[in-house]
């Protein structure tokens, strides 16, 4: 199993790509399908993009940390800001059998990340930072 | 990610490779924005080479078809489009939305 790692990038749209590049190395090192890297890439994306937008209120505010964490049976990657704190109760999650045309973009990107990962957890700020933790698990072992 | 624009007769030919996420999905949406903005509601969105698309491009693509449509105007519709981005159109309910064609040839035949 390879060791922990961490990324600290600027919050720009900009980094994303970076980020995609390093939870994708991340989940390929942890053994993960292409199906499987794709999900975590994609849930990181969606997470960073609304720390951006919603936590930091733009871009350019703040930093964001991410620390992959390889697991016996799958990856924990943990994204820390300092932003406002998110409460994933107040934004209403699409639901995927409304009308297509009705679509709000806020709703969407933390659908996919319920939907994508198996362990999401907001953890609440402390000393000024938040804490995102996701979990996907491995459907086969290496 | 590269976005190449073709007027055709019927329609408007727009081909996006890459990433679409938050930072890309601008020039995406300013090659679409200048053929609404020019009146012409009927575009094929070549989607063969997209390794790609959050929900930030998703909301860009159910954006533009809500603007083709409105009036019976126009329509967007995709070709190529990769199994992996099908998976998320199909994840996000977004495939009723679309017309999809598998070759680019068969979608600009549509119009």
């Amino acid at each position: 199993m390879s060791r922990r790692q961490t990324l600290t990038v600027d919050g720009y749209y900009k980094n994303l790509k970076k980020i995609a590049d390093f939870v994708t190395a991340a989940a390929r090192q942890a053994g993960m399908d292409e199906d499987e890297v794709y999900a975590v890439q994609m849930a990181v994306d969606e997470a960073c993009t609304n720390i951006i937008e919603h936590a930091y209120g733009g871009e350019g505010r703040g930093k964001i940390r991410l620390t992959c964490q390889p697991l016996p049976n799958g990856l924990q990657v943990t994204i820390h800001d300092q932003g406002r704190p998110f409460d994933p109760a107040k934004v209403p999650v699409l639901n995927p059998n409304s009308p297509a045309e009705t679509r709000s973009p806020g709703g969407m990107g933390l659908f996919f990340i319920y939907r994508l990962m198996d362990r999401v957890e907001f953890q609440p700020s402390s000393a000024g930072e938040n804490r995102l933790v996701l979990v996907k698990q491995r459907k086969t072992q290496p | 990610m590269e976005v190449t624009h073709k007027q055709l007769r019927r329609c408007d030919l727009v081909t996006v490779s890459g990433r679409i996420d938050a930072a890309t999905v601008k020039q995406l949406s300013d090659v679409l924005s200048e053929i609404k903005n020019a009146g012409r509601y009927n575009i094929v969105l070549n989607m063969k080479n997209v390794t790609y698309i959050s929900s930030a491009g998703l909301s860009e693509l159910i954006d533009t078809q809500n603007t083709c449509k409105q009036l019976n105007r126009g329509e967007l519709v995709l070709a190529e489009v990769p199994d992996r981005i099908m998976d998320v159109l199909k994840l996000a309910g977004l495939t009723s939305l679309f017309k999809i064609f598998t070759t680019e040839t068969e979608a600009v035949g549509y119009f």
